[in-house]
């Protein structure tokens, strides 16, 4: 469990995503590894410098969408054959491909459920409290047009006097100390 | 060659970027700072256009008619509709089906073009999701009114209940339930996440403490992680290659209401593929008609380009012909199936009492946009264009009415023929559907985001990751 009080990390500003990147790689070349970036839109090379590939959001989306065929095709199965059988014109109780089409619309209403919450949950959101936002520079730029880089005091290299030291030899805009 | 219009010289067109050659898809001059101040402006904005309010209200005032309706409707009984027998189907079915249609260019948008990394489908991908929500809301309407009992529709869903009655999925009705819950619940998710960036950059934006409130919760707390936006366009993506089957399936399922019944000019395996072709040709008609508007009231020629009408045209003229292979297939059929009944009805169709519709239906779908197409003058012309559109929702509702009521009221046996005619009770809660839509389109162009502001930010050149050296100074100099 991280400290909830003092520093949360340093956070510098840049203007170009370009710049982002590279102290970011420079970052986890010096050994920084809790460290995290925002940016105002998604930047994949970004995400490389941070090392950070794999999502499970697409395995979550798998598990929902097996889910959903199987409860779907399940439930009409047993409704029609065992629950409430009728005989509509002959046509045999276990109709399975007339219970393929509501069977495919679960698969996909229970695999896009899965996508969207399961990224949700990952991301770890809603959260509405960041120690980011403390930041007085932060909100007038990640959601619109700056690039940030926190390196996080969780991280065992971390050291206030050197790590600002390590920041601004990049063209930061500034660097600022993020207060939980 | 200037005498073509702006988009055809390519030495002064201003789309064209010199540096690359690329056609952009928005105007040249505008920055990471730019495009979200002009959007998210609109939102946030103290002064709201007075155009707004009119619009609003006019909405308002037209919606009261499915209020209206409904409440006389619900008293009294489907009696106050023309539907009778043999025209069991009336407006409901063909407004349902004609909505639902129209709907489905906004997911096409939003997916099928995202998946194809048709890039300049960021800038009306937002509204035209909008549109899918409020025409699935104009269009669940119908078939829950149509069931007669609407305080039981909850009857169509499976749910354990103490008469122990289920539903039987042998049926499309059954089929279109779950379809059509489906469709709606996942375009909602879509257009919801697709939000959740912008609604963070609108919480930073915002002034006004209700207004930070809001879109705060809405937000979740979006912070712009990078983790998070990978996860987000994982999630994205997922959700748009899970839309493109469903939208496929769900016009393929309403098109088994029809198409299962052992109806002459119903039974027919065409029904699929030409039912979603033309559901595409009617939303995006619709999107033009909403987006050329929108673009001119609000100053958005620069996000919303000639080149994004352009292409809209030219998918329209693609499903369009689509459509107009499938009446030609109809027609032929009637013919080569050597089948007294289906010769009839298409005999019926054309010039029986009601062949005005068929008429109708081919000049404003086939005959209007499907010669004036080819010609891109016409394609960048917006008054052209935005009267296009209205023909052809014309069109594609006559679609509707002639495939519902010709095929119902002469069928096989000419001792039960009958004839359709709408009351005005019909036409009042059509047009009041009109009315839900505008005043619900005009809701959502004032308080949430009409164009996605992080789609639109990756669209700059701004964007290209340049490692140190010249060309990261240029850069920096032009997002500054």
């Amino acid at each position: 469990m991280p400290p909830r009080e003092g520093v949360y990390g340093l956070l510098a500003e840049f203007n170009t995503p370009g710049e982002l990147v590279q102290a970011t790689e420079a970052a986890h070349h010096a050994g920084y590894r809790r460290m995290e970036c925002y940016t105002p839109y998604p930047v994949e090379e970004a995400a490389e410098a941070l090392h950070f590939h794999k999502t499970r959001v697409p395995m979550v989306c798998l598990i929902g969408g097996l889910m959903g065929v199987t409860t779907a095709f399940l439930m009409e199965t047993w409704i029609n054959v065992w629950a409430y059988p009728l005989n509509i014109a002959g046509r045999p109780l276990f109709s399975w491909p007339a219970f393929i089409i509501p069977a495919y619309e679960w698969t996909i209403l229970f695999a896009g459920f899965s996508a969207a919450l399961g990224m949700i949950a990952l991301n770890g959101l809603p959260q509405l409290y960041h120690p980011v936002f403390n930041a007085p520079n932060f909100r007038n730029g990640a959601t619109t047009d700056k690039f940030f880089l926190c390196l996080e005091a969780v991280d065992p290299k971390f050291s206030l006097g050197e790590t600002r030291t390590f920041l601004e030899q990049f063209p930061a805009v500034s660097v600022v100390e993020v207060d939980h | 060659m200037a005498t073509k219009g702006p988009m055809q010289d390519p030495i002064v067109d201003p789309m064209i970027d010199p540096r690359t050659g690329e056609y952009a898809v928005i105007a040249p001059g505008h920055n990471f700072k730019s495009v979200t101040q002009k959007i998210a402006g609109i939102v946030l904005t103290s002064n709201t256009p007075l155009g707004w309010f009119f619009g609003l209200m006019v909405g308002g005032g037209v919606a009261l008619g499915v209020v209206i309706g409904c409440t006389w409707l619900f008293l009294k009984g489907v009696g106050i509709w023309g539907v009778t027998i043999p025209g069991a189907w009336g407006f409901a079915i063909i407004n349902f089906v004609w909505w639902i249609g129209i709907g489905h260019a906004g997911t096409l948008i939003s997916a099928i073009l995202l998946l194809f990394k048709q890039t300049w489908r960021n800038s009306i991908n937002r509204f035209a999701e909008a549109m899918t929500i409020f025409a699935v809301v104009c269009a669940g309407t119908f078939p829950l009114i149509h069931v007669g009992r609407p305080w039981l529709a909850y009857w169509l869903f499976p749910y354990p209940n103490t008469m122990n009655v289920w539903p039987q999925f042998r049926s499309p009705l059954a089929w279109d339930v779950f379809a059509v819950s489906t469709y709606a619940s996942i375009s909602i998710i879509f257009w919801y996440i697709g939000m959740i960036p912008d609604f963070g950059t609108l919480r930073d934006r915002a002034t006004m403490p209700a207004a930070k409130y809001f879109y705060g919760m809405l937000s979740l707390g979006w912070r712009g992680s990078t983790r998070h936006w990978i996860r987000y366009e994982s999630a994205s993506l997922l959700l748009a290659g899970l839309s493109t089957p469903l939208v496929l399936s769900v016009h393929t399922v309403i098109s088994f209401d029809f198409a299962v019944a052992a109806l002459a000019g119903w039974h027919t395996t065409i029904f699929p593929p030409y039912f979603v072709a033309g559901a595409v040709y009617s939303g995006f008609a619709m999107v033009l008609t909403l987006a050329i508007p929108i673009r001119k009231f609000y100053h958005m020629e620069d996000l919303v380009t000639l080149r994004h009408l352009d292409n809209m045209a030219k998918v329209m003229l693609a499903t369009g012909s689509i459509v107009a292979y499938g009446y030609g297939m109809e027609v032929f059929m009637a013919w080569y199936s050597a089948s007294h009944w289906e010769f009839f009805m298409m005999w019926n169709r054309m010039f029986g009492p009601m062949g005005w519709a068929y008429w109708i239906l081919i000049l404003t779908n086939i005959a209007i946009p499907l010669t004036s197409l080819w010609s891109r003058k016409l394609r960048v012309n917006v008054t052209y264009l935005f009267i296009l559109s209205l023909i052809v929702n014309t069109g594609m509702w006559f679609e509707r009415f002639v495939i519902v009521v010709t095929s119902l009221y002469r069928d096989y046996l000419p001792s039960s023929w009958g004839t359709y005619r709408a009351t005005k009770w019909d036409y009042m809660i059509y047009v009041g559907t009109m009315g839900l839509f505008t005043f619900l389109f005009f809701l959502f162009v004032r308080f949430l985001p009409m164009i996605p502001m992080s789609e639109i930010r990756m669209m700059l050149p701004q964007t290209k990751v340049t490692r140190g050296g010249a060309d990261a100074e240029t850069v920096s100099k032009e997002t500054v």
